[in-house]
């Protein structure tokens, strides 16, 4: 298993869901997403899965709902309006504290928008994108490697907290091939005694449900869902810094437009500019502290995203003032060329050279 | 050394599958690559490429902007990506279907009657071979026996009959641009 095999983003995400014991995918057609699906036609069934093309995205996640109710091991992937469609169940999985893994391929909105990459559902993932006070587990890989990697780890982690997450990726990653070494064949530990296999030996039946019509109760579940969260952003933070332990300009990235970023860093060292990265590897939760932490030392920050800025948010309230926040974003498919994002890091260390000249004239 | 290649013509060209190839013939030899098509709203006879990077390093961004080399296989192609070589980087050009070249000075042009001699061998579909072929011969990006190891990878069994006949085409390919030099 150990051997790199060259593979397209989409299809190294089924190969990894296989492989970490998904035996039933639930589906719907939709650009730029549909190599997983057809990967997963031929191939989950060879695993002894079920795969099955739904009549809808609203079928595809009320049947994870149903499987993983039933202690299987349960995916569905889709694109953005196809993401859309599927809030009301993952609201639904999250209450009834289900785990699930779903996929987002983004492409452009809103609405139909077009089918070309885009990072435009970040709010949508982090924040929520269905009712209810919930959050989802976010992994935003930027590599095919780490689509195989993120997917083993997006299964153990929905089993271990017992809640819905999302791998979210783009057109770009969905579409790219790159060497992949895929994962060794996922040992599954956990237990699930609260699935509905039958009522057994049991005292009485398992109920999965996300209905609670007493306050309190509801209450008590709210903050119980509450704890697991913040549990989540103690232990499964996950982030890469590149190049930052002198930097003066770090942007900060995830999945496609990260690669991108790497690639304006680089120019910008190569020109004397100390620039890094941040890249969150977790969306939900967000990496504040190494954000924080570089804030503190007066770092400028630029959020460089494929949307009209959504991250960019979460970085402010990471940083909380405590240095600039610049933002770069193209959108509706237009994929920046890193040069552009080069003009704007040395545009911020202009700006930060002017102003400690300023305020060295000042004190003078 | 970044090579970062761009391959583009007609869909049915076999630009994706050539592509792989060379990406999948440079990840043998160890190098890091990468590969991006062009998608989008296509249609059946519309322009399709792909990008490839291999390179000793790690790739940053797998979009290919300035590329090193670029193949164009049709004419939308040359007037789309000529402009975007890097100064001293090559372009190959299909005459067979592409008239003239760039007007560029500070790029190395390279035309080759690529179906021309796909025909020859008795298949105008193995054009993209012939090409790939004077590409190795050219640059040694990648080598023949790599490419040849990648065929084998990456056609399906039932298709393995013809790869002799893509194999005489990367041959004369190659050949045709030696003689050049």
């Amino acid at each position: 298993m150990s051997e790199k095999v060259l593979m397209k983003g989409n299809e190294a995400i089924a190969e990894a869901a296989i492989l970490a014991g998904c035996r039933c995918f639930f589906g719907y057609p939709i650009t730029p997403q549909n190599e997983l699906i057809e990967y997963m036609a031929r191939h989950l069934p060879e695993a002894g899965g079920t795969f099955l093309q739904c009549e809808s995205e609203i079928g595809a996640i009320n049947m994870v709902f149903g499987a993983s109710s039933a202690g299987v091991r349960a995916m569905t992937s889709s694109s953005s309006p196809g993401i859309s469609l599927k809030q009301e169940g993952i609201s639904y999985i999250a209450g009834a504290e289900l785990p699930a893994v779903i996929v987002n391929i983004v492409r452009c909105g809103p609405g139909l928008g077009g089918i070309l990459p885009s990072q435009s559902d970040y709010f949508q993932s982090t924040r929520g994108g269905g009712h209810g006070d919930y959050r989802m587990f976010v992994l935003a890989p930027n590599s095919v490697q780490e689509l195989a990697d993120l997917t083993l780890l997006a299964f153990e982690k929905a089993d271990e907290y017992r809640t819905p997450v999302m791998i979210l990726g783009d057109g770009i990653l969905g579409q790219m091939m790159e060497p992949v070494v895929l994962p060794e064949k996922a040992t599954i530990t956990v237990d699930k005694p609260w699935a509905t296999t039958g009522r057994g030996k049991r005292g009485k039946n398992n109920l999965v449900s996300s209905l609670f019509l007493n306050p309190e109760e509801l209450e008590q579940h709210n903050f119980k869902l509450q704890r697991k969260y913040d549990l989540m952003k103690e232990k499964e933070t996950r982030w890469e810094s590149y190049l930052t332990e002198d930097a003066e300009v770090i942007v900060v990235a995830y999945g496609s437009a990260a690669r991108l970023s790497m690639a304006a860093v680089n120019m910008a060292r190569e020109q004397g500019i100390k620039a890094g990265l941040i890249r969150p590897i977790t969306l939900f939760p967000f990496p504040d502290q190494p954000i924080r932490a570089q804030a503190e030392k007066g770092t400028a920050f630029l959020a460089v995203e494929l949307s009209t800025g959504q991250m960019v948010e979460d970085v402010r309230l990471a940083v909380e003032g405590r240095s600039p926040v610049h933002f770069y974003g193209r959108c509706g498919g237009v994929v920046p060329d890193p040069k552009e994002i080069l003009e704007k890091i040395v545009a911020i260390r202009a700006l930060q050279e002017a102003r400690s000249e300023s305020t060295e004239g000042g004190a003078a | 050394m970044e090579h970062r290649i761009i391959l583009a013509g007609f869909g049915g060209q076999g630009v994706m599958l050539t592509g792989q190839l060379m990406t999948y013939a440079g990840m043998m030899e160890g190098k890091e690559v990468a590969w991006i098509p062009s998608y989008g709203p296509e249609m059946r006879g519309g322009t399709a490429n792909c990008s490839i990077t291999i390179a000793d390093k790690p790739i940053a961004s797998p979009i290919v902007y300035e590329p090193t080399v670029a193949i164009v296989l049709n004419q939308p192609s040359l007037e789309k990506f000529a402009p975007k070589v890097v100064p001293g980087g090559l372009l190959m050009i299909n005459s067979s279907l592409v008239n003239g070249q760039s007007d560029r000075t500070d790029i190395r042009q390279i035309g080759l009657k690529a179906n021309d001699l796909a025909n020859e061998i008795g298949d105008s579909k193995v054009a993209n071979m012939v090409i790939l072929g004077s590409l190795i011969g050219l640059t040694g990006i990648i080598s023949m026996e790599s490419i040849l190891e990648s065929l084998r990878k990456v056609l399906p069994p039932h298709r393995h009959k013809l790869i002799p006949m893509n194999q005489q085409a990367l041959e004369k390919g190659m050949e045709q641009v030696l003689s050049l030099s």
